[in-house]
């Protein structure tokens, strides 16, 4: 990352002739042009952004806010300001998590609450793509299918768990029919809209080209659409645990929520927290997993990575 | 190289097809919300020839090309096209979700090799970046790689839309030059549409001026290749078209 440009200690500067013509020149203060007609700019070096850089790598600095947080927790916990039935103090926890893995209740309560979610996660999927697709691709597939989705969307899903209930019973059905409510709605809408905001210009290159029908479908429309398809996902995800949370704590007699509601009934908040902690995790390492896939599927698009 | 096969754009069954002409088009008309941007127009283009369209803009340049392509069928009359075409547009619109050669054999039939993409690509003197993501290309290479996705189709009819437009006149030069190499080469009937009118004497053997929805214009271009732009016939020749296109010529834009 260099500029080229006259080496300072030239001789004949290009812009010497400029500064006499023009009293000032641009970027010089009034007072430097009245010492001198020309006097010497005040340079001031650009510095490499490899020098700028600090020492601390990356990894270390990431992890600082967190640990310098728990630390802060522990200290509150132990000097008795945050008593342990407010909140348990992170030791305890580690503990508390220590105990449920060994006695095996955690793993078992996360391999139910995991199936759930990733049920309703796959009809979900299939049901918002599939409708998308049908809505997206065929102008008559939009006007059966579209009206109804955007109204049935307006609904905040969580308040059917009754009708649910009544429906399915209390067994595993109303939890994964949940899930996969609330997963098929953003899906469905990013996937529309990705499929409708395929530039047209690039229809008609590969029309151009000579795609049939089938062939724009599959070279142009859909992974142009992928992009939104993604982001969709994404949000499904977040919502999956969502209504994960909501529909274990109803009825349920496994999984990760069940737990929580014995808890509160003990008054564990250690056992709350690691709940918590593992629906943080499993929501991270589904993200991270989209994350992964995005990687994959979208090395075309040239991104900003920050700075 | 014959044009054999003609592939009719017209919406009524066309009349036996001339083998002798790339491109004939008769009493063509489009109009948009009753307004006739192409209005009973007639155009006839020699295999091997190589036509620049000229034209303000808005005068359905533009228009008449896309219907040439098959990409706009609301038309009445007569066009003939040959059935081996292919089009660059001004924004080389390569899939940015394809590799370079990928986009280069996008949509040619049966499954062919690499090799016959990198054979195009070397062609505009691209092979080195046939795998690469479009979206890395500079504007000249983006260029020239949807000018090698339009040379694959070994096109009868190379319909070239303002290819040179978004490039900056360095690349422009050069692009312009590579294209009248590979038109040399390849011999295909070419329809330029511009409105760089240096750009058409250069390279065109017959100069249309497009207004009101017809021909309102033609000229050959008698100057031997390669043309040499300070020649004094070569800008009379320019200062006679830009009169045409209603610019002053003391003006001199070009």
């Amino acid at each position: 990352m260099s500029i080229s440009h006259a080496p300072p200690g030239s001789p004949e500067s290009d812009i010497s002739g400029i500064g006499k013509a023009n009293a000032a020149p641009a970027g010089t203060t009034a007072a430097d042009a009245d010492a001198a007609g020309q006097g010497p700019l005040d340079l001031e070096p650009i510095v490499p952004s490899s020098a700028r850089r600090t020492r601390v790598p990356r990894w270390l600095r990431r992890t600082t806010g967190p640990v310098l947080l728990l630390a802060l927790w522990q200290l509150l916990s132990v000097t008795g300001v945050l008593t342990s039935d407010v909140l348990a103090s992170p030791g305890r926890i580690a503990q508390v998590a220590g105990d449920l893995i060994t006695d095996g209740s955690l793993p078992a309560a996360m391999g139910t609450s995991v199936q759930r979610v990733a049920a309703g996660l796959l009809f979900g999927a299939v049901a918002g793509t599939g409708l998308a697709l049908l809505s997206g691709l065929f102008r008559i597939g939009e006007d059966l299918v579209d009206a109804p989705v955007q109204m049935l969307r307006t609904v905040p899903f969580v308040g059917l768990i009754p009708l649910f209930i009544i429906w399915f019973g209390i067994g595993e059905a109303p939890k994964v029919a949940i899930i996969t409510l609330g997963v098929s709605f953003p899906l469905y809408l990013n996937v529309y809209a990705g499929i409708r905001g395929v530039d047209s210009q690039l229809i008609e290159a590969g029309e151009s080209l000579g795609l049939s029908k089938w062939g724009l479908v599959r070279h142009v429309v859909l992974p142009g659409a992928l992009p939104g398809a993604m982001t969709g996902l994404r949000y499904s995800l977040g919502i999956a645990w969502l209504a994960l949370v909501f529909a274990e704590q109803i009825n349920a007699d496994a999984g990760i929520g069940f737990l929580m509601v014995q808890a509160r009934d003990f008054l564990r908040t250690d056992v709350i927290v690691v709940c918590l902690i593992v629906y943080a995790f499993l929501g991270l390492l589904a993200d991270f997993i989209v994350r992964s896939f995005e990687r994959l599927l979208l090395q075309w698009r040239p991104t900003f990575t920050g700075r | 190289m014959a044009t054999d096969v003609h592939g009719p754009v017209s919406p009524q069954a066309p009349g036996a097809p001339r083998a002798a002409q790339a491109v004939h088009v008769e009493g063509l008309t489009r109009s948009f919300d009753g307004r006739a941007v192409i209005d009973r127009l007639k155009l006839d283009v020699q295999p091997g020839e190589f036509v620049a369209l000229l034209g303000r803009s808005g005068c359905g340049k533009s228009t008449l090309l896309r219907i040439l392509a098959g990409l706009d069928r609301d038309i009445e009359g007569t066009v003939l096209v040959p059935r081996r075409k292919a089009v660059a547009f001004q924004a080389p619109r390569l899939m940015p979700w394809k590799k370079v050669w990928r986009n280069v054999l996008l949509g040619l039939p049966g499954k062919p090799e690499r090799a016959v993409a990198d054979q195009a690509l070397e062609e505009v003197g691209l092979s080195h970046r046939s795998g690469a993501w479009p979206k890395t290309l500079s504007g000249g290479e983006a260029q020239r790689a949807s000018l090698a996705r339009a040379l694959v189709r070994e096109p009868d009819l190379l319909l070239l839309d303002e290819p040179f437009g978004a490039l900056d006149a360095l690349t422009r030069i050069k692009a312009q030059r590579l294209v009248g190499e590979l038109w040399q080469r390849r011999g295909c009937a070419v329809l330029l549409v511009t409105h760089d009118v240096e750009e058409a004497v250069l390279l065109a053997d017959r100069v249309l001026v497009m207004d009101e929805g017809v021909i309102a214009y033609e000229t050959a271009v008698e100057l031997e290749r390669p043309r040499d732009v300070t020649d004094p016939r070569f800008a009379e020749l320019r200062g006679r078209l830009l009169e045409r296109l209603g610019v002053d010529n003391a003006a001199d834009a070009a």
